[in-house]
């Protein structure tokens, strides 16, 4: 396929449909290589389809999504698009709980995912130094013979951001990970996001106002399934259409 | 669990199996003689275990809870049946040196091809481990790539190894229909009757249940069981992170069937027949009781849960025969009620009880969720 975008992951017309309810309507989304960009909308705008669809967790009924300009998400699955590049972190947060800290982003780390690989698999020296960067990154060193069931939810969101991290995606999607966390944690968290930011591209899904502020990104706000608005907060925010589906409740 | 402590439980099934073994063999007025039906008896209870194992594999692992494996047992054992009846040969009631009797008795001219080669012991056992990895492969491939999970898994299980009971309940499958397959004399040319015969079956199927136990052990304890029990806590996870799933999942239900399929290949000399009843659904079930009274996701449980239940099945049907399947039932309600762990989750706390509490790092304490 030849390359028909600069666009590290380009949608385009994506519509998803269940029973007729539109969940995504002629969606078209770009973002470019090294960016960051907030998603904002109220519920049921179509922010969580739109990442099943990036994902290749929901198919779509038309439309384009290309990943790097070539790859084509819609034909790929969960793991393929894993591979490729791509992490996302779930809204409620998702660990293996039966497993120490440290098992979870060894289990996420960067590497051959194919069943006879990894029954030979050892812990390389390379692994474990990679696995003590992270827990630094995501402040878990302290925690890191827990079993991530054991953690607080806030430490357990930092958990999976870290085991993002492991897999070294090129994009990282980030679904509310600031949702039930303190005001300390949520300053943390854009903290966080932004180091992230200096080395990969990142999209942010988020309800909280106060942590997209800080995050100091474009926003795009969804609505009934379509871009509302896309610019600065500031921009949006004084957009009528926006304050009336979304800011002004 | 330790090397240390995985290696003891294989020489505890070994040893055990091996000085029953030889007490049997002493002569019968010897104050330490164990009669032959109790050695028999052993070595069933040893390949149940192992049926047993290789559902705590799928289930307490990977959270495939499968309600079929009793056909890949039942599989495995028609297998060794069939090579139990060409070893027959001439002896049989009709005195045919090719054709078994029930095939005699239907008027059955010539041998059925895929009779073929069950005279070779060692087609055979390639035969009793590949015919149900095969079946769990096919299964397995088809329900796991379409993401078939949970509950609608566990009734396809079912389904699969009723339809199989149903089949091979037919005579004209070939297979001795509903008798089944039975009369045996020889194993590998040594007579079934044999007290050193029964001692060797027994000595075989601890050799085979220690060997899985060592290598289940292992599996579960290396980077690959890591991923199972990932894919059980959190599957969708497992897959964003990039593991594909459904190969993971074959894998491991294939390697199950073949553990099922060789201790059901076991149980058939030692019982001295196998029929359609062994494809009984409630078959199956009760061998994911016997994981769950022993203690599901620990491998050491599902062997004792599987001997501890057969025992208790042994002295009561003995007993109160029609009370059993409600003694079954209820043994089965309590312990999910009482003991979610089972045995080994029992054994454990009163462990814990009787040795002082490890100092504090090792005790986790569980933390407010922030934003409560």
């Amino acid at each position: 396929m030849t390359e028909v975008t600069d666009a590290l992951l380009y949608l385009d017309g994506v519509t998803v449909s269940f029973d007729g309810f539109k969940a995504l309507n002629t969606l078209s989304f770009v973002v470019a290589p090294g960016e960051m960009r907030a998603v904002i909308g109220p519920n049921g705008a179509g922010k969580t389809t739109m990442m099943d669809v990036i994902t290749g967790k929901t198919r779509p009924d038309q439309g384009t999504a290309l990943f790097r300009g070539s790859a084509d998400l819609t034909k790929l699955d969960e793991a393929e698009i894993a591979t490729l590049g791509i992490g996302r972190k779930f809204q409620k947060p998702t660990v293996f709980e039966m497993h120490s800290v440290t098992d979870n982003l060894l289990l996420a780390l960067k590497g051959d995912r194919a069943p006879r690989r990894v029954l030979f698999a050892r812990e390389t020296l390379s692994e474990r130094a990679r696995i003590d960067e992270i827990l630094e990154t995501v402040r878990l060193s302290a925690v890191r013979r827990r079993l991530a069931g054991e953690l607080s939810h806030g430490q357990k969101q930092w958990l999976e951001i870290g085991m993002l991290l492991a897999q070294e995606p090129e994009l990282l999607l980030v679904d509310e990970p600031v949702a039930g966390m303190t005001d300390a944690e949520t300053a943390d968290t854009a903290d966080l996001l932004r180091r992230i930011n200096q080395t990969r591209t990142v999209v942010v899904v988020e309800h909280d106002m106060t942590f997209v502020r800080a995050l100091d990104v474009k926003v795009t706000v969804l609505h009934e399934g379509s871009v509302l608005a896309e610019g600065s907060l500031d921009h949006v925010s004084a957009d009528p259409r926006v304050v009336e589906v979304y800011l002004g409740r | 669990m330790s090397a240390m402590r995985t290696y003891s439980v294989a020489v505890v099934i070994l040893g055990g199996a091996l000085a029953v073994a030889l007490l049997s063999l002493l002569p019968a007025e010897h104050a330490l003689h164990v009669p032959g039906y109790v050695v028999a008896l052993l070595g069933k209870y040893l390949c149940y275990a192992l049926l047993a194992l290789s559902v705590d594999l799928v289930w307490g692992y990977v959270g495939i809870l499968s309600l079929g494996h009793g056909a890949f047992f039942a599989i495995g054992g028609y297998a060794m049946g069939m090579y139990l009846m060409r070893q027959i040969g001439a002896r049989g009631v009709y005195g045919n040196a090719t054709l078994p009797d029930f095939m005699v008795f239907l008027n059955w001219q010539e041998l059925p091809w895929y009779w073929g080669g069950f005279n070779h012991f060692g087609f055979a056992l390639l035969v009793m481990a590949l015919a149900p990895g095969l079946l769990a492969f096919v299964f397995g491939y088809l329900a796991f790539r379409s993401r078939v999970t949970g509950v609608y898994l566990s009734i396809i299980t079912q389904a699969l190894t009723y339809a199989l009971m149903l089949a091979f309940f037919r005579n004209d499958m070939g297979f001795g229909g509903n008798n089944g397959l039975t009369d045996f004399k020889d194993f590998l040319g040594f007579s079934l009757q044999s007290d050193a015969t029964r001692a060797g079956l027994l000595v075989a199927s601890a050799a085979l249940l220690s060997l899985f136990y060592v290598v289940c052990r292992m599996l579960v304890g290396a980077r690959f069981g890591k991923v199972l029990v990932a894919i059980r806590d959190a599957e969708s996870r497992a897959r964003f992170l990039g593991y594909r799933v459904e190969r993971y999942k074959v894998a491991v239900f294939v390697f199950s069937a073949v553990m099922a399929g060789l201790a059901g290949a076991l149980y058939v000399p030692q019982v001295g027949i196998i029929n359609p009843g062994e494809f009984a659904p409630a078959n199956s079930i009760e061998a994911v009781i016997w994981v769950a009274v022993g203690g599901r996701g620990t491998l050491v449980g599902a062997i004792i849960g599987a001997i501890l239940v057969n025992l208790g099945k042994t002295i009561f049907t003995g007993a109160l025969p029609e009370l059993w399947l409600f003694a079954l039932g209820g043994l089965f309600i309590l312990v999910t009620l009482f003991l979610p762990k089972g045995v080994v989750g029992l054994w454990d706390r009163i462990m814990a009880r009787r040795v002082p509490a490890p100092p504090l790092v090792a005790a986790p304490v569980r933390q407010p969720e922030a934003g409560e």
